[in-house]
């Protein structure tokens, strides 16, 4: 279906024979093949947590109720007479959270995104390791299966958050082993694809390509593979002592004289359940940089190439992601502000924090400012791009007071959090992968997506989302706590804002139905899709000089690279936009574009 | 479809594919070894009494085992020597020692478990027994990949030095990174909590 478009042009033959069904389509070593795998599995494990939300949902709006319809596919384990239980409730909470993060988000961005565009863009003809390539795809699959897996055991999935705090996690059901064994998985995959993707990317760049004259994206990409590289560890050793915990008897996380249900735990104590956060948050903030990052340098190529004019401030944008990158392994305590932490340290992490929102503010700014004076296509890419720049802006000044210490007192654990991460992850990065689909679409499968569609696509998740998530920030300000299995209404100050869940349950309903048109639009495309050229955005980066799509190996003659990657609207050039690969008439390559122009 | 730089290092880095892949992935088993270590400094430091490792574990024997990797990495080191001197025999004889130095150390540290389970000091004991289990434990798997790796190199692998010999040579220079960083890893374990 889908690879078929590509694989048409592609593998059978490539190698002189031909190839089995099975090494073509499933056990594929080709990049883009497995990139569309990844992108694939990520949009059903994101569709798959955005349902676990929509009974979260119904219990919010109607506490006490039995769900409509499906109560009794739940279980009596889950929802006896269709009535959501707590345990339930908080095993949809932490498995929501941990599949959009680890199953949906990053595999789309980084492995689907990454996988696809990251060599074409540097004009290589696959990654530099292909067979690890494919290995960290089935890692991440077998993750994925084992979480989902997880609701399917006695006790449910695991019911921790997906912040897994110790002592709760140690002693919490059979889920939680399986979450843990899932989590060294996906871990295992991260790590292996993020020193593909930096191999590939220091190795493997076209002549001419300096580092200079590589997309955005590319660096972003760059980034975010340093982080999961060096980020991850100290989790996957986190886990490997929490299963000992859970497993082996130990007391990594286990304080001494712990009382549960009245009874003294039996487990030997002196263990630290702060030893478990900091460990786990070490990575957890990295993690939303790799949440964030392939998402900005979506949306700067899909601005500088619909605005037709270079991206202002390019260098400044790639300076200001390598320290965006250094700075986010220095500020993870700001999750912890509540444990009790002295003065010094917390006034070290609130430092660290606001001066971390420095480059974020570099990088939003750089692209609102490519806006101006520009001669603006307000095709679906660019409108899901340009809706990133406010909404992923709502997102991060709304982080400020959770960073300041003093207002975080207020605001930590409540809705407010809630609205804050969701503001910059939902309509933040997941609006720039829904561009990012629809710019690159023509380019995987050799077909346009139907711009309608799109635009109705747009226009009513923008809406719906807002209205999802808009009320939070009021909901913790009045301080209904987070987590809570009934949405906080058996305290009387959260009661005048029960409307507002009933409001924000519809909303998330609508939010999905706008997703119709979305996956009908991508399916029918395939299909019956306007045939796409080799550049029907009139781009200027080396993967619009490719075929649409490309063939195994992606160019039929080895790229070379002449100039910048945003050289849009050069005075006195023919066209609106010279491409990266162009030979100069004269011969002589252009330098890289400079912070001003 | 040839991806470059697998052999030949690619002019402006001075590197091959492999060899930045394995420095990356020796990185990224620094910050695993290292939260294991800060979670045992963290550990101690809060503990109102925390024993010496000297009266709970077996100071010589596991001197003999770091002695027995470090040996370990000389073979490693003389078997990469024997491919870049075009001698396959004396390869094959290097990195078997390699191996079989593996097994000794592995040897030792199945001896030295069964002694502590003999007496019932379990990882749940106490914090120490804990992360000492768990540190040797993770680091013996480490070892045992690397044995792994180096015995597929030792037995079938060795085919490639026939087809592809510079291929085959820098395959053995990354098999013989993973390794010292194994036994590095051991050589900061060993004092710590041995001797410490």
């Amino acid at each position: 279906m889908e690879h078929a478009a590509i694989l048409d042009h592609a593998a059978p033959h490539a190698h002189g024979h031909e190839q089995s069904f099975w090494r073509t389509y499933v056990f594929s070593l080709d990049h883009k093949v497995i990139g569309i795998q990844y992108a694939i599995t990520g949009l059903l494990f994101l569709l798959f947590g955005f349902t676990l939300m929509m009974i979260m949902r119904w219990q919010l709006a109607y506490p006490g109720q039995p769900i409509p319809v499906i109560g009794g596919w739940l279980g009596t384990a889950n929802a006896p007479g269709g009535i959501i239980l707590p345990e339930f409730y908080n095993q949809l909470g932490a498995m929501h959270g941990t599949i959009m993060v680890f199953l949906g988000v990053v595999p789309l961005a980084v492995g689907g995104f990454g996988n696809f565009v990251v060599p074409l863009q540097i004009g290589a003809p696959d990654m530099a390791f292909p067979k690890l390539n494919m290995a960290s795809y089935w890692v991440y699959f077998l993750g994925g299966v084992t979480m989902f897996a997880s609701f399917f055991v006695p006790g449910g999935a695991a019911n921790s958050g997906w912040t897994s705090y110790a002592p709760l996690s140690v002693i919490a059901t059979m889920g939680q082993t399986i979450w843990l064994f899932g989590m060294v998985f996906l871990i295992t995959s991260s790590l292996l694809g993020s020193i593909n993707f930096i191999v590939t990317i220091v190795q493997l760049r076209a002549k001419g390509l300096t580092f200079m004259r590589l997309p955005f994206f590319v660096h972003a990409q760059l980034v975010t593979a340093f982080l999961l590289l060096l980020a991850f560890p100290p989790l996957e050793a986190a886990g490997v002592m929490q299963l000992m915990d859970r497993l082996a008897g130990t007391s990594f996380f286990m304080p001494s004289g712990l009382i549960i249900s009245g009874q003294p735990i039996d487990f030997s104590g002196g263990g630290s359940p702060l030893l478990w956060q900091h460990l786990f948050w070490f990575l957890a903030h990295p993690e939303v940089y790799v949440l964030i990052l392939p998402a900005m340098g979506i949306v700067a190529e899909i601005l500088a190439n619909n605005t037709r004019k270079p991206l202002w401030g390019y260098r400044v944008m790639v300076l200001s992601a390598i320290f965006l990158g250094f700075m986010s392994f220095i500020v993870w305590a700001h999750h912890m502000f509540m444990t009790g932490m002295g003065t010094t340290i917390s006034a070290f992490f609130q430092t660290t924090t606001m001066i971390i929102s420095i480059p974020s503010v570099i990088i939003l700014s750089a692209l609102f400012l490519s806006l101006y004076g520009a001669s603006i296509r307000f095709n679906t890419p660019m409108l899901f791009a340009i809706s990133f720049l406010p909404m992923f802006g709502i997102g991060g000044l709304t982080g400020l007071p959770l960073g300041l210490a003093p207002s975080d007192i207020h605001l930590h654990d409540t809705y407010y959090v809630i609205g804050h991460f969701h503001y910059v992850v939902a309509p933040g990065t997941i609006f720039a992968l829904f561009a990012g689909i629809y710019y690159w679409f023509p380019k995987a499968t050799g077909r346009m997506m139907n711009e309608t569609l799109g635009k109705i696509h747009f226009w009513g998740s923008i809406v719906f989302m807002n209205l999802i998530f808009m009320p939070m920030f009021a909901q913790g300000l009045v301080g209904i706590n987070r987590r809570l299995w009934d949405g906080g209404m058996q305290y009387a100050h959260a009661a005048p804002y029960q409307g507002l869940n009933v409001m924000q349950g519809y909303a998330a309903w609508a939010m999905f139905l706008f997703q119709i048109p979305f996956i009908i639009n991508f399916f029918m495309s395939i299909r019956s899709g306007k045939p796409a050229s080799k550049n029907p955005w009139d781009a200027t980066t080396l993967e619009w000089t490719a075929p649409s799509p490309p063939p195994h190996g992606n160019f039929t003659s080895v790229p070379e690279v002449f100039r910048g990657p945003y050289e849009y609207s050069v005075p006195g050039a023919a066209t609106d936009f010279l491409p990266q690969a162009q030979p100069d008439s004269g011969g002589a390559p252009t330098p890289a574009p400079t912070a001003a122009h | 479809m040839d991806i470059p730089y697998v052999v030949d290092a690619r002019p402006d880095t001075g590197l091959n594919n492999a060899k930045l892949a394995i420095w990356l992935f020796l990185a990224s088993e620094v910050m695993l070894f290292g939260a294991l270590f800060s979670s045992y400094v963290l550990l101690r430091v809060a503990a109102p009494v925390w024993p010496h490792g000297y009266d709970v574990l077996n100071v010589p024997v596991a001197t003999f085992n770091t002695l027995v990797l470090i040996t370990s990495s000389v073979t490693m080191v003389m078997s990469f020597a024997s491919l870049k001197m075009n001698d396959l025999a004396t390869f094959k004889s290097y990195i078997g020692i390699t191996v079989i130095l593996g097994f000794v150390f592995l040897g030792v540290k199945a001896y030295e478990y069964s002694e502590k389970f003999s007496h019932e000091l379990y990882p749940s004991e106490n914090t120490f027994l804990a992360i000492y289990f768990t540190l040797t434990g993770l680091h013996m798997l480490h070892v045992i990949g690397g044995m792994i790796v180096n015995s597929y190199y030792w037995g079938p692998g060795s085919k490639l030095w026939h087809t592809a010999p510079a291929q085959f040579t820098n395959r053995i220079e990354v098999a013989g990174l993973y390794w010292h960083f194994v036994d590095l890893v051991w050589i900061f374990l060993f004092p710590v909590l041995y001797l410490l």
